[in-house]
């Protein structure tokens, strides 16, 4: 099987359609009949970059390449970046405003869960400039 | 048991019925992403989240279904979500905890 590209569009502060793409990978990874573990480490990773872009960064652009053994996840922004890395992604660390935590988000759980569900996780990011995030997922 | 099975069972209600699925485990929290890493595949969430993106998480996390505890309210997108997601949704008046005890007990979990 070839790799299947897919790209999404995340809107910024649209957090009924954050969830969109997670929600499109998901079903096309069940009806390839990948391995249900996989998936949903997949679908976990992906909905909490695809929410991170949403609340912190006014949207963002997914990069899905989908191969038989591996899914491998781009997430890139140009939002307001990250000034250390190394603190956002300790467990509780969250700038999530009080609009957006009375929804249930900012737990500051987003980025371990993506780094805990992925078998490979980098992050980049610049001040001023934006963010970019890859995974990989192994079946 | 199984989600429609508990949800015949009082003081639980169901508010939406999409496939049955068998309840593993009780889990109980709000925070999502909380929810999104720790919510063990096939359990009965119970939270008083009750808006789309508590849908999200149990959709992608595969739980069995989710509890609305404490009376809290399912909006009106959550629920068109949980159909069209086929999210199973019961509720119940009771708090979180006694809301998960009660489950438990329900289900024959942890020895209860
Ligand atoms: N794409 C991004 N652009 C700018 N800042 C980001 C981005 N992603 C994460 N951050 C920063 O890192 C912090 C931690 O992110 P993380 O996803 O772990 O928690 P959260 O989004 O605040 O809450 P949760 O994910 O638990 O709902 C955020 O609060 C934010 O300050
Ligand atoms: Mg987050």
């Amino acid at each position: 099987m070839a790799a299947i590209r897919l790209n999404y569009d995340v809107p910024g502060d649209d957090f009924t359609r954050a969830g969109e793409a997670s929600a499109d990978l998901k079903a096309r990874m069940k009806k390839l009949g990948m391995p249900s573990e996989g998936l949903r480490r997949a679908a976990i990773a992906l909905y909490e970059g695809e929410i991170n872009l949403a609340i912190h960064a006014g949207g963002g652009q997914i990069l899905v390449e989908l191969g038989p053994d591996k899914v491998e996840m781009t997430l890139t922004d140009q939002g307001p970046g990250i000034a250390d890395i190394g603190l956002a992604m300790s467990e509780g660390y969250s700038t999530a405003p009080d609009e957006v935590r009375s929804l249930g988000f900012g737990a500051g759980m987003g980025l371990p869960n993506m780094k805990r569900y992925s078998d490979d996780f980098e992050i980049e990011s610049e001040l001023g400039k934006g963010t970019r995030v890859f995974m990989r997922v192994n079946f | 048991m199984t989600t429609d099975k508990l949800a015949a069972v009082p003081p639980f209600e169901p508010v939406v019925l999409a496939e049955s699925r068998e309840i593993t485990e009780v889990y109980c929290a709000d925070l999502l992403s909380w929810a999104m890493g720790r919510a063990p595949e096939g359990c009965c969430w119970c939270t008083v989240m009750g808006n789309v993106n508590a849908v999200a998480v149990a959709s992608l996390a595969d739980v069995a279904a989710i509890v609305l505890c404490d009376g809290a309210a399912l909006d009106a997108e959550a629920e068109a979500k949980a159909r069209q997601q086929g999210v199973n949704i019961l509720r119940c008046a009771l708090p979180v905890f006694e809301a998960g005890l009660a489950a438990a007990r329900a289900a024959g979990l942890y020895g209860l």
